[in-house]
């Protein structure tokens, strides 16, 4: 002990392409962006495959190769499995080699990575069907630990995932839910009988996924020896260390120049150096540690900002009037039993489009500014709320009756 | 520090800026011998106050003909018009040179460390000053001529003073960097010797009668739109109508209003004619002040289409009420602002899909009315005026 969980998260929207209000009823193809611009969906995919999926693959595999003893987890969302499909087989492919090794375990979350939680429960339940389904049918195993959009969790998601069939769940062990205890335990979520949950250590994590390139930080250039040793302390007063990121911290968000990959093509011989740790998958961690004590989490957490709460994504006018406006079309998009409608719908329920609308820029929101594609949240919305316009038309045409 | 105009008798921005630098400046602890050309009433503002001509009180048409923003052929056309009596010499470049021949006196009985000019009008002067003290020379350049004729001809004798201006000084001054890439590209000046310092602003007035056609506009209903801005060519008025019969099309309750006053005010009511908005359209004259305030906060959508916008003092006003505003990013407020939308001036298209957009989704204009009027407040003179002083504090050294 302790085991080392490494999870990645990935994932790409269907960003909604430059789409004027004079589109409205005439143009149905809200994702199709051709131009040089950040909203061209292909383009980005090529792109981060080329930085990131592709050469983080190769590494992965490379130690899997060398280290009998190393194991990771994946999330990946419904939308960037068609994406790949589409743009990138050869994504597909890489994935499937890790996934093969039987060392690499698949998390479930839902098909459009969605706040479906936030929005409708049965909505939320049929696109964790349809992510399941999609992973079953790509890469033959069946998700049996729950993560959910940006690591969105209460005790609520977990009891519902619980009902899912899933038997643990991921979460960000953020200060304010953990208070003095530890995130480096299994816990039990409150009103839960089965599932078991597993927090993000945030500081090890980050010093990853965020401080690794900084020249500022007091610990750069980060080795992974000196890492390794960071996760020796947690020996004896913890089970786990669970690192959790997105998979575009190697080679996206740290450039290979900054020597991302070479860190982690050492990480499994230092942290093995150590007689006591291993890793472990999710699944393995769940099935080898009961919970330590129960853990009540009332309302939502998230991995997100510093406020690590849903800020990102709600609150603000023009999210919520976004949000409400999708949402209020379930109803028409389930009657109409439409495909393509429904298709449209769900892809505009990606958290992604409430995030570039988000207007908390001057603080840690600077991190919205790099990842929004689009000129401002005010551009973001206007485009979004066309192409629900323009969907809510079609609707109501296909119904003949005013939506 | 020579200036042209100043307020209450500014026909614009120029005028208004100054204003805002000195004040900063004074109360940085710098000590400012503001120069006019000729006597006019300065609200008390300036301490030190010095006129070039004491003896010349303008007012009424002939003040006009002092308009820092006319273009010479413009100048030309009004001055025919004009009271001859008035004033002697009828080329604003001889009024120009004759401000230069009285900098010279005024800067051998006045102490000072730093020239400042402001626009070309001002550069023989403070070229003068500066040789007779041979203190440095900052010429500070709220606008160009390439920005005054919308970037049509300029006029060849007021491009060759501007260059003679920027090539004497010792240091530049942009009002953006919009206008500093024009100042690199158009005039050949390296670009080291350009530093930027954006504009402030202050807070407008608060609202006070609204007007009356307003008032009736909202009774009935109608969503307002609003341009503020002289109608030249530099402002784009004819985009903003152009724009007008987009949205129109799409939305008959919308009703665009004009303020401001120019040279294509008679082109404009054609051209409204022409386009068959004219019902559409309220030309509402020159506002300011509390009244204008009023106006503002009244329009559910601003828009400035302007060709060429050195800076754009109006797109700051608009947004310190909340009001949501498409702004031609052919303008240096638009480096400075991020809770706006921005358009090129020439894609009326695009205008028309914005302000479209801002009447059908109200969560637009709520969001914009919380986080606008936040970032126009950061926008202030002291900091135009530190980053002046930081100039001035690097040429003394020298």
């Amino acid at each position: 002990m302790p085991s080392v969980c490494l999870y990645f998260q990935v994932h790409q929207p269907f960003r909604v392409k430059k789409y004027s209000y004079f589109n409205i009823g005439h143009d149905h193809q809200y994702f199709n962006g051709e131009g040089a611009d950040s909203l061209n969906n292909r383009r980005i995919f090529e792109k981060v495959a080329g930085k990131c999926y592709l050469p983080a693959n190769r590494t992965l595999l490379d130690m899997l190769e060398r280290h009998p003893a190393f194991r990771a987890s994946f999330s990946f969302s419904g939308v960037f499995l068609e994406q790949a499909e589409h743009y990138a087989p050869a994504v597909l492919e890489s994935f499937r080699d890790l996934v093969r090794t039987g060392r690499v375990e698949v998390l479930g979350e839902t098909y459009h990575h969605s706040l479906s939680f936030l929005g409708s429960r049965d909505e939320f339940a049929r696109q964790v069907a349809m992510q399941g389904e999609k992973v079953r049918r790509l890469f033959g195993v069946k998700p049996k630990v729950f993560r959910n959009t940006e690591l969105i969790y209460s005790n609520e998601v977990a009891q519902l995932a619980e009902r899912l069939g899933f038997r643990g769940i991921l979460a960000e062990g953020a200060d304010h839910i953990l208070g003095w205890r530890s995130p480096n335990f299994v816990y039990r979520p409150v009103g839960t009988k089965k599932i078991g949950l597993l927090l993000k250590n945030y500081r090890l994590s980050d010093d990853i996924a965020f401080r690794f390139s900084s020249r500022a930080w007091a610990e750069w250039p980060l080795s992974a020896d000196k890492f390794a040793s960071w996760v020796n302390q947690v020996n004896g007063n913890g089970t786990n260390v669970n690192l959790f990121m997105d998979y575009e911290t190697f080679g996206e968000h740290q450039w290979a120049d900054t020597g991302i990959f070479e860190f982690m093509r050492h990480l499994p011989e230092q942290v093995l150096k150590h007689p006591d740790n291993d890793f472990a998958t999710p699944s393995e961690l769940l099935a080898r540690h009961r919970p330590v004590a129960e853990l009540d989490v009332p309302h939502f957490v998230s991995w997100a900002d510093v406020e690590r709460d849903l800020s990102a994504w709600r609150g603000n006018p023009l999210q919520d009037d976004a949000f409400a406006a999708v949402y209020r079309l379930e109803k028409p998009v389930q009657e109409s039993g439409d495909a393509v409608l429904m298709d449209d719908w769900r892809k505009l329920q990606t958290s992604d489009h409430f995030y570039y609308m988000c207007t908390k820029w001057f603080a840690d929101g600077d991190v919205h500014a790099y990842f929004n594609p689009y000129e401002s949240p005010y551009e973001a919305f206007t485009s979004y709320m066309n192409a629900v316009e323009d969907l809510r038309l079609r609707l109501e045409t296909k119904g003949g009756e005013h939506v | 520090m020579f200036g042209w105009e100043f307020p209450p008798h500014n026909s614009g921005g120029l005028g208004v800026a100054c204003k805002g630098l000195v004040e900063g400046l004074t109360a940085g602890g710098v000590e400012v011998a503001f120069v006019l050309p000729y006597r006019m009433d300065t609200g008390g503002v300036l301490k030190n106050v010095r006129f070039a001509d004491p003896h010349t009180q303008l007012t009424g048409s002939s003040a006009a003909l002092y308009n820092p923003y006319l273009s010479l052929a413009a100048f030309k056309l009004l001055s025919l018009k004009a009271d001859p009596g008035a004033m002697s010499g009828h080329s604003l470049v001889d009024k120009v040179l004759w401000y230069a021949e009285r900098a010279e006196a005024i800067a051998q009985t006045e102490a000072h460390d730093v020239v400042h000019a402001h626009d070309w009008l001002t550069y023989p002067a403070g070229l003068r000053a500066s040789a007779v003290s041979g203190k440095p020379f900052v010429a500070h350049v709220h606008a160009t001529e390439f920005d005054r004729t919308g970037n049509g001809l300029p006029n060849a004798t007021v491009y060759a003073i501007e260059k003679a201006g920027f090539e004497a000084a010792d240091q530049v001054v942009a009002v953006s960097e919009f206008t500093k890439r024009s100042i690199v590209e158009r005039y050949g000046i390296p670009a080291g010797k350009v530093s930027v310092v954006h504009n402030g602003t202050e807070p407008p007035p608060a609202p006070g009668k609204l007007p009356d056609f307003i008032k009736f506009l909202r009774l009935q209903g109608k969503k307002i739109i609003l341009f503020v801005g002289r109608l030249t060519l530099q402002k784009g008025p004819d985009y903003f109508l152009r724009t007008a019969k987009r949205v129109i099309a799409e939305r008959p309750d919308a009703h665009f209003v004009v303020a401001g006053s120019g040279d294509m005010d008679d082109q404009l009511r054609h051209l409204a004619t022409e386009l068959g908005i004219a019902d559409h359209l309220t030309f509402a004259g020159f506002l300011r002040g509390s009244e204008l305030s009023a106006v503002y906060q009244a329009a559910d959508a601003y828009a400035m289409p302007s060709v060429s916008e050195p800076f754009g003092l109006t797109a700051l006003e608009a947004l310190s009420f909340g009001v949501p505003a498409v702004i031609s990013r052919q303008s240096g407020v638009s480096e400075v602002t991020r809770h706006c939308f921005k358009s090129d001036f020439w894609d009326v298209d695009d205008m028309a899909s914005k302000i479209l957009a801002v009447l059908k989704y109200p969560a637009l204009k709520k969001s914009l009315a919380q986080e606008a009027p936040k970032e126009a407040a950061r926008s202030h003179w002291h900091e135009a005026a530190r980053k002046c002083r930081a100039i001035y504090e690097k040429l003394i050294s020298l």
